[in-house]
């Protein structure tokens, strides 16, 4: 895993309900500006396979909309927990990090959530104005999150 | 067949009201009523989804080769399905009535691979729990970390699986989610040998914990037999793809229905024309519609979709290893596993097995690498796919006019076509294990077990955070809330 890029930005959501597109939305404009260092996926829900995405990473930043999040957002340290919240096929990313120290091995990165506020979720719909705002203050955290890895870039602001 | 129907209880105004509400491990806004009479026996069962996804219009109006990757979005948990189920459709709008042999051996790879990882998450995230330490056992310890604490080569080989099956979606689609792979009329890449070869390096370690996967299944029957014979257990009708030879064909078939005693009540029917077959009744209570055969009418039309139908009505599973499996299956307990609802979860791993068989097989045939992907014809107004899903039969069906939009869409999932026998499922373990007036987490669990055998997804794909505690409320026949009982992370 030693060539694997040490930050990963594990993104979640659907695009195609209104604002749980925000993780993605935040992916891309990442993955635009092209960071060596940095490894972007993108998912529609975390699932118990990630586990193995997280091994030989300095950092791990789990990025996704929230419904009672604090506006704009929330950028949180995160610990592993087996906090299985009744959802279902999906994990929580704590869960996540519990299922892979189970079944990977420990977890050595520094890991943390940026769960920025969404409003409505409705299939087709488009970005809410208030999420849309939140995005933009979202970004400047993950960029300056990202930027303080070792063999960072200087990122452009759009 | 049921005892009492479930919409005609003599009285209902005098039945007190058992709200669930979600499910655990379901998705979406699952919620449960159970309403019963005045001396706590459950009478009726009812398993509501909250949510409408609006399926139909977030397609209508949309170019129609968009749309074997935008309903992609419809569901967060089997991608792949809907991907594959529109492209079959519009492989009719095109004119496309024979694929290229590569074109129609990606899908199928990428089909399997779907079965592969969609099969795995249930049985080791998502029922091994329940299965390995008891549906009454605590709750905390019900999850893929508490499997991996007491069961930690098990829990491995799960995620593992998982992994699979996702490299193989991720070679055939072009991407880990949202792939572009298939298309109307073909697909638009083949493998590579480097990809093949990639993939070949484990296939016979995944066909090999498949084939443990299926004696795990069959070890923990043995263990409480009487259990697994009886949870939730009832006769029903099925439906099913069928292959002309009568094998099991998870990517193309007609349309077989049998009753419950195995007596056919249609074979081999062109899906094509399936609503001359399947018709959808809408209840007031519900957002999800009912499913049923025309043949039979609306009360006694119901049928069940699924890996147990499809392993249980199948003449033969064209892999060695899964059809010895199936064979073993139907002969167990003198026939009774291949009824009970719990048989769900071991017809399960016997379908896991077969596509990773396939996988197999696949992977050592040429076609995977040719370059002829397209085919096409007379262009088309209508088009109908169907494929078995992970979870059952899927039917997508589109009407495509003149500006080459999508004009009309109609979707079946495997989950409304489970609908009905998901409701009987849950009144018959309520009715041994929930009459009273006392709503107790393990006796919650129960329920929700019987649910997860059919592994429902009422997804709608949205992964906020924040969202679906576990809200339980015991209703009187006069509206008091006589137990209440939140359930949050565990």
């Amino acid at each position: 895993m030693s060539g694997r890029p040490p930050v990963l930005v594990l993104a979640v959501g659907n695009p195609s309900r209104g604002d749980d597109a925000l993780g993605a939305l935040l992916a891309e404009r990442l993955e635009a500006a092209g960071l060596p260092h940095v490894e972007v996926i993108v998912e529609f829900q975390l699932q118990v396979e990630h586990a193995l995405d997280l091994e030989g990473r300095s950092l791990v930043i789990f990025v996704d909309a929230g419904m009672g999040t604090p506006a704009p957002f929330q950028l949180r340290r995160v610990k592993p927990a087996a906090d299985f919240v009744h959802t279902t096929h999906a994990l929580s990313p704590e869960a996540l990090l519990a299922t892979c120290e189970r079944v990977v091995g420990n977890v050595s990165a520094e890991t943390w959530v940026l769960c920025v506020r969404g409003e409505s979720f409705e299939l087709g719909e488009g970005l809410s104005a208030a999420a849309a705002s939140n995005l933009d203050a979202a970004w400047a955290a993950l960029v300056a999150r990202v930027e303080e890895r070792p063999g960072r870039v200087q990122i452009r602001q759009p | 067949m049921s005892t009492l129907p479930l919409e005609t209880a003599d009285h209902p105004g005098n039945l007190r009201r058992v709200v669930i509400e979600p499910l655990s491990r379901v998705e979406g806004h699952g919620k449960v009523t159970l309403l019963m009479d005045e001396d706590d026996h459950v009478q009726q069962a009812r398993l509501h989804i909250v949510e409408f996804r609006a399926f139909e219009k977030f397609i209508q109006g949309r170019p129609y080769w968009e749309v074997p990757v935008m309903v992609q979005r419809l569901c967060g948990i089997c991608p792949v399905s809907h991907h594959l189920a529109a492209s079959k459709a519009l492989d009719q709008v095109v004119g496309a009535t024979q694929l290229t042999p590569t074109a129609e051996k990606i899908r199928r790879l990428m089909h399997y691979g779907q079965i592969l990882q969609s099969h795995a998450l249930h049985f080791f995230h998502l029922s091994s729990p329940d299965l390995l330490f008891g549906f009454g056992s605590d709750v905390a310890r019900r999850n893929i970390v508490g499997v991996a604490a007491a069961h930690p080569e098990i829990a491995r080989r799960g995620v593992l699986l998982r992994k699979y099956g996702q490299e193989v979606i991720r070679h055939t689609a072009g991407k880990r989610i949202h792939g572009t792979g298939s298309v109307p009329g073909g697909v638009n890449k083949s493998l590579t040998a480097a990809e093949r070869d990639e993939l070949k390096q484990d296939i016979y370690q995944i066909v090999a914990w498949s084939r443990d996967a299926v004696h795990l299944v069959r070890r923990l029957f043995e263990q409480d037999l009487e259990t697994y014979r009886s949870f939730g257990s009832f006769e029903a009708r099925t439906l099913s793809l069928i292959r002309a030879d009568g094998a099991m064909d998870l990517y193309h078939g007609g349309l077989r229905a049998r009753q419950a005693d195995g007596r056919t009540i249609f074979d081999h029917v062109d899906y094509s024309h399936y609503w001359e077959q399947i018709s959808e009744e809408v209840k007031a209570w519900s957002y999800m519609k009912f499913p049923y055969l025309r043949a039979l009418g609306r009360e006694d039309g119901w049928y069940r979709v699924g890996p147990l139908t499809r392993v249980t009505r199948c003449d033969f599973i064209p892999t060695p290893l899964a059809d010895r499996e199936r064979r073993e299956f139907l002969a167990f307990d003198e026939g009774r596993a291949a009824r009970a609802t719990l048989g769900f979860h071991w017809a399960r791993m016997i379908e896991m097995l077969h596509a990773a068989e396939a996988i197999k097989d696949l992977l050592h045939d040429d076609d995977l690498l040719g370059s002829d992907l397209m085919s096409g014809g007379p262009r088309q107004a209508r088009g109908v796919g169907v494929i078995e899903a992970p979870r059952g039969t899927l039917i997508h069906h589109y009407r495509v006019d003149e500006n080459d939009q999508v004009a009309r869409a109609n979707l079946i999932v495997s989950t409304t076509h489970n609908n009905h026998a998901m409701n009987i499922a849950i009144r018959e373990v309520a009715r041994k294990y929930l009459d009273g007036r006392k709503i107790t987490e393990g006796l919650l669990n129960h329920i929700e077990v019987a649910v997860r055998a059919f592994d429902p997804c009422l997804s709608c794909a949205t992964h906020a955070m924040g969202k679906m505690p576990l809200d339980v409320e015991l209703v009187d026949a006069e509206g008091r809330v006589i137990d209440h009982l939140v359930r949050g992370s565990t």
